[in-house]
Order: structure tokens, then sequence, then C-alpha cells
């Protein structure tokens, strides 16, 4: 059980879905804080599920407010990157350069795309903290030994 | 805080390669402040691994009113560039300016200019997030070589201290920490810091460097301190000036040469940035001054340099910049006619307390004139600097004070920013800057920390009481017309600028019009960091020119204060009105100042936030300030000022200032109590 945990944590890096910074947050994780991983992943995914409401809105408002909008894709990506969401980070990236740019077509496009993306990493993170809690709290945690 | 004794490595998690044996790092107190919920709470687990004791913080008014309440309760402060309440910037610039902590600066955004920004706001330094572990082990560099520069100025006592070998063994430790610290963006920086040091060390031979005693006695950078310091730069020439022969000449017990060297740097550069911001601006300051005495002339344009310098501090500008002015007033030449400007901006700042005095000192004599010419700079600004303002301002206003000393060698533009802390101090003194140098002293302590923006302050104090003397022309020019109060926030042009803008404004107020609208304009730009308060300054004249001179002195004070918080300029105005009229009290007591005025200009919210609500309340203030000034009218004004512009009045007004709840919890610089700061 720990190998597939392992296996899957080893896809979420392949795949790109994660990145090194998600490594250092399971360096992080010790014996005294055995989920800190999996509570930072739950916070992320809470805070971030507010911008992407509040960045929603604001492009329901269809008044494109670049530079709110960049602003909130600045929050999102710092979280996205503390915690290793590398694919949102891009996301992120392309989003910012689209407000940049005004273009509103693009930032569109790119927010479902984002979402889309985030949902995907979320499911995944979850299945893969089920799984790891199943294998055993710390060890499926960390890295395969 | 850092327990040298805890006998165990620092980071427990690290194989070694970054930690040394030495204890000393571990339970660093660190105060995180971040808006993200995710990086918090990462950064907080990063740092426990790190063995330091950590406080999260989401908003930054929360963290600044911790930092306020428990002022040595913490170490280093942490802080994310991007917040929604505040800008870490000016977080930045608040917590050096008033508490004199290093301050880190994170952000995603790794682009040049923001790093920039980071570094000429005074951080020490810059991480880029994701922010790896390896990058906060070795944050307590920042901690010790800060502390050092305290110790090294308070434990001065010529150069008797012995070298010890432990001390080269730490900076290389640091040296080695340091390069391990990739993610930092000062690196160079650092050696380089880290070399000055040891020059230093070596020179001095500190023995109190060693790890376990880092917890040493700041050095305040008072106004009169910086005055000393802006004076005797000045006679050196600024390009000229060294450490040691300033240290000689201010001949300072419990000074180190490290931290005149400190203070120095901080100085210089913010005489930089005055030279950047306009110079126009200085030359308000210069017209100021120039009545005052010709060696102020090239002051005025040091001033609008110094300020500018001390503005570099971040966001002091006004303030600073006065301050610098002044001591750059306190030059010789001043002869641009400008110059006044500049004494009045740096006196103000810093020397706010002073100059109130200094520049109502018209009727007071020599000294409060400016007793030093460059004290008249300050007079003159931080004279209309209300109380309120000077509460709020007590940073920027010893800022101010200090840039406002004509004849001072503001160079200490960077404590313009310290000013606010000194104020308290340095304010009172500050007008007594004519004769005394209380407030340089707590200027010029300041100064050496003023590795934050804030550190312009003190410096300026010293110089203005020097300058005062020879500054008295100075402010003899005020009493006529203002100078003085344009001085302190004209003359800074650079950071000053809005303060002394606002400063002179009031100033001139005080003096002729009142120089409230010198007064906000410093108020206006104390918070900016592009010293904008210079050019807000013509427009507000008009507020204060009520207001006596005096206010002026309070102005610039307020302005300071107003400044940072505010970059409204009907603040600071409002400020400088209430300033003025309350300066006179304000010097005994921000408080009974207002309330004796009966100006009731609004406790000077010493914060600059106060300011703001000083200012305003709305406008209200604005208008009280007018008033006020309209009642104070300059001849009471000044003689009010005369007397009760001592710079320990001063100080202990602003000091109360800070006493005073801020209305406004823009900067909240309630928590900015002076009492920390050595008079």
């Amino acid at each position: 059980m720990q190998r597939q945990v392992a296996l899957i944590k080893q896809s979420l890096f392949d795949q790109g879905y994660l990145d090194e910074q998600f490594m250092e947050l399971e360096e992080l994780q010790d014996d005294a804080n055995p989920n800190f991983v999996e509570e930072v992943s739950a916070l992320y995914f809470k805070d971030s599920a507010r911008l992407i409401n509040n960045i929603d809105q604001a492009l329901e408002r269809g008044s494109f407010d670049f530079n709110r909008l960049d602003s909130y894709m600045h929050q999102f990506k710092g979280s996205s990157t503390s915690i290793g969401a590398s694919k949102v980070k891009a996301e992120c990236t392309t989003f910012r350069e689209y407000c940049r740019a005004g273009n509103a077509e693009g930032c569109l496009r790119t927010f479902q795309q984002l979402k889309k993306e985030h949902s995907m990493l979320r499911k995944k993170l979850e299945q893969y903290f089920q799984l790891a809690r199943q294998a055993g709290p710390k060890e499926t945690a960390r890295r395969p030994k | 805080m850092i327990n040298p004794g805890h006998g165990r490595g620092p980071d427990s998690g690290t194989a070694g390669g970054g930690s040394n044996s030495d204890p000393f790092p571990a339970n660093l107190r660190v105060l995180v402040v971040d808006d993200d919920p995710t990086c918090l709470m990462i950064l907080e687990r990063m740092l426990m691994t790190c063995l330091y004791r950590v406080t999260k913080c989401n908003r930054a008014e929360i963290a600044l009113s911790l930092l306020r309440k428990n002022k040595n309760g913490f170490d280093i402060v942490i802080s994310d560039v991007h917040m929604p309440d505040m800008d870490g910037f000016k977080l930045l610039e608040h917590v050096g300016l008033e508490m004199d902590l290093p301050v880190i600066m994170m952000s995603a955004d790794d682009s040049k200019s923001v790093v920039l920004k980071g570094v000429t706001h005074g951080a020490v330094d810059y991480l880029i997030k994701p922010v790896r572990i390896e990058a906060l082990k070795n944050i307590w560099q920042h901690v010790v070589r800060r502390k050092r520069n305290e110790w090294n100025v308070s434990e001065h006592s010529g150069g008797s201290i012995e070298d010890t070998g432990g001390d080269r063994d730490r900076q290389q430790q640091q040296r080695e920490d340091a390069d391990n610290n990739s993610s930092s963006v000062n690196e160079g920086n650092w050696r380089n810091s880290r070399k000055r040091k040891e020059e230093e060390v070596d020179d001095q031979g500190d023995d109190k460097e060693d790890t376990s005693s880092l917890k040493k006695p700041r050095v305040v950078w008072s106004v009169e301190l910086h005055q000393q310091f802006v004076a005797a730069v000045n006679q050196l020439g600024v390009d000229k000036a060294v450490p040691k022969k300033i240290l000689e000449m201010m001949n300072v017990p419990g000074l180190t040469r490290e931290n005149v060297a400190s203070h120095l740097q901080k100085y210089r550069i913010y005489l930089r940035r005055l030279g950047g911001v306009s110079q126009h601006q200085g030359n308000m300051n210069h017209s100021f001054m120039t009545g005052q005495d010709q060696s102020f002339g090239p002051l005025s344009s040091l001033n609008g340099f110094d300020l500018q310098d001390l503005a570099f501090a971040g966001q002091l500008p006004a303030q600073s910049l006065a301050q610098f002015q002044a001591a750059g007033l306190g030059r010789p030449t001043l002869t641009k006619p400008g110059m006044s400007v500049s004494p009045l901006v740096d006196q103000r700042t810093i020397f706010n307390f002073e100059n109130p005095k200094i520049r109502f000192g018209d009727g007071h004599g020599p000294t409060m004139n400016n007793g030093n010419k460059q004290m008249n700079l300050l007079n003159g600004v931080p004279t209309g600097m209300e109380p309120k303002q000077f509460a709020g301002s007590h940073m920027r206003v010893q800022q101010q004070i200090t840039g406002v000393r004509p004849g001072q060698n503001v160079q200490s533009s960077g404590m313009m920013l310290p000013v606010a802390d000194q104020l308290p101090r340095g304010g009172p003194s500050m007008l007594p800057s004519l004769g005394q140098q209380p407030i340089l002293s707590s200027s010029v302590s300041r100064r050496s920390d003023l590795t934050g923006a804030v550190a312009v302050r003190n410096s300026i104090p010293e110089t203005n009481n020097r300058v005062l003397p020879t500054t008295h022309s100075v402010f003899n020019n005020f009493p006529s017309d203002l100078p003085r109060n344009r001085f302190p926030l004209a003359s800074a042009p650079g950071i000053s600028v809005p303060v002394s803008a606002s400063y002179q404004e009031e100033v001139n107020s005080s003096d002729a019009r009142g120089g409230s609208s010198a007064a906000t304009v410093a108020t206006a730009g104390f918070g900016n960091p592009s010293y904008d308060i210079f050019n807000d300054f013509p427009p507000h004249q008009q507020h204060n020119n009520n207001i006596s001179n005096k206010l002026n002195d309070w102005d610039l004070r307020n302005m300071g204060l107003v400044f940072s918080s505010n970059q409204d300029a009907a603040a600071a105005t409002a400020a400088f009105s209430s300033s003025s009229s309350t300066q006179r009290k304000r010097r005994e007591t921000d408080a009974t100042v207002v309330a004796e005025h009966g100006q009731n200009i609004q406790p000077p919210s010493r914060n600059l936030n106060h300011l703001n609500h000083v200012y305003m309340d709305g406008g209200s203030v604005r208008v009280k300030s007018e008033r006020v000034a309209e009642t104070v009218t300059c001849p009471p004004a000044n003689t009010l000022f005369q007397e009760q512009y001592n710079q320990e009045d001063l100080m202990s007004a602003f000091l109360k200032q800070e006493g005073i709840p801020s209305v406004d919890n823009e900067f909240d610089f309630d928590g900015y109590s002076i009492d920390n700061i050595p008079v």
C-alpha cells in the first residue's frame, strides 16, 4: 500500500502537478507534525477556492478590472507556489500576462483552464492523502524511504 | 530573545550544514506578516523548524500594533510585499522607524524593481517565494548585525573596547551563513557590511560583539545627537567626513565609531536621495534658510539631499527630508536661498521639537532660531508640526527636524525616519536644539539603526543642536516669513518634501502664514516614498498660513508624522495647524499642548495615522489648525514656542503624543512609544 501511495505521489510529480516545493513541505513534516502537508493543502484549497470565487465574480461582472484581477492572481500565484502546485502556478502566470496585455478573452480562457487544473490537483491530492492515511500516517506522507 | 545558552544547534532539522554549534540563533523571535494563510502556515512551520519563536500575523496593522505593544518583543520581522491592507513597504518603514527592527521582505515577485524597492526602503533582505527553509535559517544574521551596530554606538566609550576574536569568528560564521542563504538577494550587501563591520571591529575591538551579548542597548540617534552628527559632517564636508573624525567632533560619550559609521552611511544615502528629489523643494527651504546664514546655502542643497536621503529610508520623505534639510542646512554655506527650507526640514523632522522653538525663536534668540543655523531650520519646520502630528509624526518629525537643520548635515537623512521615535525626545530637544542637542541624541541613536528607513531621524537632531547656534540667522529669517515654516518641509526636497512642503507651509503659517501648508505637505508627503510631499507643498501652504511659526515647528513634526501616515496633505496641514498651535504646548506634552492651545488639535496622533485622523478627521482638523493658527498668531506663537520649545519638552511632548491614542489606525503608531528611546 505504501508503495501505491508512493507511486501516486511520484506520478503527481511526473505529471507536473507538483514540484520541489511540495517536497520541501514534506521535509517539514515530522513526528510532531505528522499531517502538516495535508493541513497545508487543505488550507490552500480553502483559501484558493475563495480567491477563485472572487475572480469569478470579477470576471462575471464583465468590468475586467485588470489591476484587480492581476492582484488576485498574484495572491493566487503566491499560495500555489508555496505549496508547489506547478500547473496551477503556470496558469496563474499566463493569466497575469493576459491581464497585463488587457486581453479579456485570454483571461477568461486561462481562468477556465486554471480552474480545471486546480480542481484536478485537489482531487489528486485528496486521493493521495487518503491513501497515505490508510497506508500509515507518517511513512506514506514522506518520501519513500 | 536570543538565547545563547540554548545549548543546541539552532536547526534541529539540519544536517549541520548551516547550523553552528553556536546556539545563538535559536529562540529568535520572529514576526511573520503575510495575508496568504498558506504561506503563513508554511513559514511558521519552517521557522519553528529553525528553532525560532514565531508569531504569525496576517494583517499589517495587527502586526504593527503587536510590535508597538511589545517594543522589545521581537527580533526580526518578515513581511510580504503585497498585502491588501497595507503595502509591505509601508510596514517596513514603520517598523524601521518606530522599532528599528530588521525587516525582511518577501514576495513571489522577483522583479528587480521590487527588490530594489526593498533595498531602498531599508529592508535587510528580500526573499523570493517560495521561500526555502535554508533562507530562513540565516535570518539571524540580520539581527546580529543590527545589534552590533547598536551596541557599538552605545558601548563606545572612547574606543576602549577590546578586540575579541570571537567577534571575528562570528563574522566569519555569518559570512558563511550568508553564503548559504541562496535565496537572499542581499548576499553581496551582507558581505560588504560584514567587511565594514569587521573593519570597525578591528578598529574598535568591540568585546561585546559576541553572540551571547547581542542584546545591547541601541544607540538612539536623537535629534540632538543627529544634529551634532550633521554639524560635524558639515564641518568636515559631506564627502570628506569620516566616522572617526565625526566621532571626535561630536565627542559624545558612549558613541562608537561604528555607530557613527553606520549612521553616516544612512545619512549619505539620505542625502543622495534628497539630491534626486526635487531640488526645487529644497529651494524652498533654502530661501527660508538663506536668511539665516550663508552657510546654509550649501546646506539647503544638502538638506534637500539630506532629507531625501532621510527619506530614502522609505517613506519618510517629508520628515526625513526636512530633517536632512535641516541638517543640510547646518552646513556652513547656506548660500542657497532655499536652504532654509532644507534646514527646516531637517530640523523639522527630527528636531521638530527643537525647531518649533527655534522657529519661534525669532524671538527666542539664537538658539531657537536655529541658534544654529541648522536649528532654525528645524525650528521653523517642526513648529508647524502640530502636536498631533507630532505624535504621529514623531518619527517623522524628528526626521524632519534633522533635516531641517539648516546647518546640520542632515546626512542622517536616514535619521529622519527614526525621528519619529526620536521626536519625542528629540522634538523638544530639537527646539532647544538651539542650544541643546538632546534631540539629536535621540535622533542620532536612531540613526545608527537606520538600516531601515527610519534611521534618518535622529541624525538630524544632533545637527540641529549644533546648528542652532549658527543657524540663528536661519530662524531669524523665519520670523518674518516663515522661512522656517517652510523650512523643514521644503527643505527636504527628497524626503521631506512631503514633510517640508507641508511643514514649510506650516512653518510659514506660523511665521507668516503658518507653515501649516508646509506641514501639510509634509504630512501628506510623508508617507510618500516619492517625496511627493514637496510637490504638495505649494498647495498646502494655504492651509496653514495662519499657523504661526510655532505651528511650524509642530508642523514639521506633525508633518513628519503626517507623512508617514497619510499622504494627505490636508491632513498634514491639519496636523500642522494643530501642531503649531499645539506645538507650543506640545513641547510640554502633547496632550497638554493641545489642550492649552485650545486648539485641540486633536491629540497629535503620534502615529501618522493619527495625523490622518488628526487632520482629519476629515478635514476638520485642518480647519482647526487654521483656526489655531489664527489664534496662535505668530508673535505669540513664537514666544510660546520659545519658551516651550525646549527640546526636552518637545521630546516629552512628542512622547506624550505617543501616548495619545491614534484616532486613525492607518498607521497605528500608537504603539510607538518613545519610551524606548533613550533621551
